[in-house]
Order: C-alpha cells, then sequence, then structure tokens
C-alpha cells in the first residue's frame, strides 16, 4: 500500500448515514467502510430483506487444503451485516461500537458467495442486541451464526428505561 | 525456550514464511508473526488502512481485530497440540473494550490454556503496548481432529 495516503480521508460519517437513510441506497454507506472493500462485502436487499454480501475472493482463505474461508472472515460479515442491519433500523446517528461478538461456527465455509442476515433482536436506549446468520447455497444450513452486543447513540428516546 | 538461539530463530521464521504462504488472509490483513512458545503465540497486526472499519476517525474495523485474534488463537492451539492435528474454530467470542489507536499497530497473544481429547480452549488480548490496557480480548474454542477431505470444487461437503 505505498501509495495510499497516511492518513484517512475526511468523511462526514453523520451526513453520509443521514443520506443512506433518506435514498433508501445503504450501499453508499457500505462503500465508504475500507474494511468492508477490502473483504468484498455489500449489502443487497433481497424481497425487503437487508442482506451482507461477502463475494469470495482468494484472499478469504483460511485453509487451503479444504478449501475453506478464514473463521475471521465470516466473523467480520456477521458482525458489519449486524451493524448495517443496526444502521438501517435504528436512528443511530453514529457507527454502532461493537461490545462483544460470539461467534458460533457450524460448517466450514466453502470458497464461494456467502450471505448473511441481522436480525434486531432489542433496541435500547444505549444497547442494541443483534443476532445474525450466514450462509452459502442453502439457507437452511447456516455455516455460522452470531450474537453481538452494540452501544449506540440514538436521538432521545424518553420510553426506554 | 532454552538452547541454540540461532536455530530457533530460524525455526520461527521458517513457520512465519510457511504461516503466511498457507494462510492466505492472514497474508492479505498483513499478519506477522512475533514469536512462538508453549501453547502460547504473538502477532502482529500493522496498521492499515484498508482495515479501517471508521472512515471518519482511521480506527480499524472488529471484524480485522476479530479475524487476527481468530489466526493468533489458532496458532495457540497448535503449539499446544501433543502432535499435528487439523483444527477448526467452534466458537470465538471478542470483547471490545477501546477502539485501536489509529495509525498505531496492535498486538495479540494468545495462550491455549487447556486441551482435551477433542476440544482445545484458548485465551486471547489484543493491545497496543501494555497487555494491562487492552483494546480487545477474545475467549474461543477449537474442535481438534476434524475430518480434512480436500473437497473438489462444486460439490456438496
Amino acid at each position: 500500500m505505498s501509495d495510499a495516503p497516511s492518513s484517512p480521508r475526511p468523511i462526514d460519517l453523520i451526513a453520509l448515514i443521514t443520506a443512506a437513510r433518506r435514498s433508501g441506497e445503504i450501499s453508499k454507506l457500505v462503500e465508504a467502510v475500507p474494511y468492508a472493500s477490502f473483504l468484498g462485502i455489500s449489502v443487497v436487499r433481497i424481497d425487503g430483506e437487508l442482506l451482507g454480501h461477502l463475494r469470495f475472493g482468494d484472499h478469504l482463505i483460511g485453509n487451503p487444503l479444504l478449501p475453506a474461508l478464514h473463521g475471521g472472515v465470516i466473523g467480520a460479515l456477521l458482525e458489519s451485516t449486524a451493524i448495517f442491519q443496526l444502521m438501517w433500523e435504528t436512528e443511530a446517528i453514529v457507527l454502532p461500537k461493537t461490545i462483544t461478538l460470539t461467534v458460533d461456527y457450524l460448517r466450514s465455509g466453502r470458497p464461494v458467495d456467502t450471505f448473511a442476515r441481522g436480525i434486531l433482536t432489542r433496541q435500547g436506549r444505549r444497547v442494541a442486541n443483534v443476532r445474525v446468520e450466514a450462509w452459502q447455497e442453502d439457507r437452511s444450513r447456516p455455516i455460522a451464526v452470531a450474537s453481538a452486543h452494540f452501544l449506540i447513540e440514538t436521538p432521545e428516546t424518553p420510553e426506554d428505561r | 525456550m532454552t538452547e541454540d538461539l540461532p536455530g530457533r530463530v530460524e525455526q520461527l521464521s521458517d513457520l512465519n514464511r510457511r504461516f503466511e504462504q498457507v494462510v492466505p488472509h492472514n497474508r492479505a490483513l498483513g499478519l506477522r508473526l512475533l514469536a512462538l512458545d508453549d501453547a502460547r503465540a504473538t502477532f502482529l497486526l500493522p496498521y492499515d488502512l484498508r482495515l479501517v472499519g471508521n472512515p471518519e476517525t482511521g480506527v480499524l474495523h472488529g471484524g480485522a481485530i476479530s479475524a487476527a485474534m481468530d489466526a493468533a488463537c489458532g496458532t495457540a492451539v497448535f503449539q499446544a497440540l501433543p502432535r499435528p492435528m487439523i483444527i477448526a474454530t467452534l466458537d470465538l467470542r471478542i470483547d471490545y473494550h477501546k477502539p485501536a489507536t489509529p495509525g498505531r499497530d496492535v498486538t495479540f497473544r494468545c495462550h491455549c490454556y487447556k486441551v482435551t481429547r477433542s476440544v482445545a480452549f484458548v485465551r486471547g488480548v489484543a493491545y497496543h503496548d501494555d497487555e494491562a490496557d487492552p483494546i480487545a480480548s477474545g475467549t474461543g474454542s477449537f474442535m481438534l481432529g476434524t475430518r480434512a477431505r480436500a473437497r473438489a470444487p462444486g460439490t456438496e461437503p
């Protein structure tokens, strides 16, 4: 990365979030996250659902013998999808901060595209809980599931405890 | 960790090369092996703009931290095994304590503290300078002796 700038390009994240919410196009927001581009993660909307999509690439391999995706890559897809879902569903005005992320690996990830879907299980004033599932060709055979807690900042929600 | 230091260093750099060659994603992350001990592994994740999660601040993405933690924990398991065998991550929990400082490398130090017949248990910590002031900590379990059947492309596992 010799040609990379020495500091990140300044970006007005709040403006980006607001614009994404207004236009219904979260992909602009995702494209602004360097790590998502590095892995090949994008967001797709299929039948009204927001799905994280990890395009397969050779740099994602953790076990070249099988071959299988790197566990950390699957974890990153799950975490990113949870964050996108949160940004989409809540009135978050800053990027949610991950507090804990627990990933259960159910099957090895094959060298193909992977999808993930996050469900916001609870949103409080400061903390949100999201469950995420990742699969490849067959949605009924998840390769990993995760549960995560996030610190969020939303405009005042007085009914919350 | 006793005799023959040059031999040990040679062995380590050999392992490091193999580690980088064998695991494409570790190479993509830029992970570097710093030290191997009995049941322990230490890695360095150099700061890289491609791994940034918040473009406004330049803070590394949590996913990059967990990917490096996964790799470092797996290596600690290898260091604890009585003989080489295939392992697979069963679960991994990451607790994020504070954001990594933009521009700074992150060290990962993992310890496989228990090995049973089928499962190994690992703890790890990610930090800049001081292990007592961590960026993140991780707890994982790995299945041992999983089958390594090579798959033909396009076939079901």
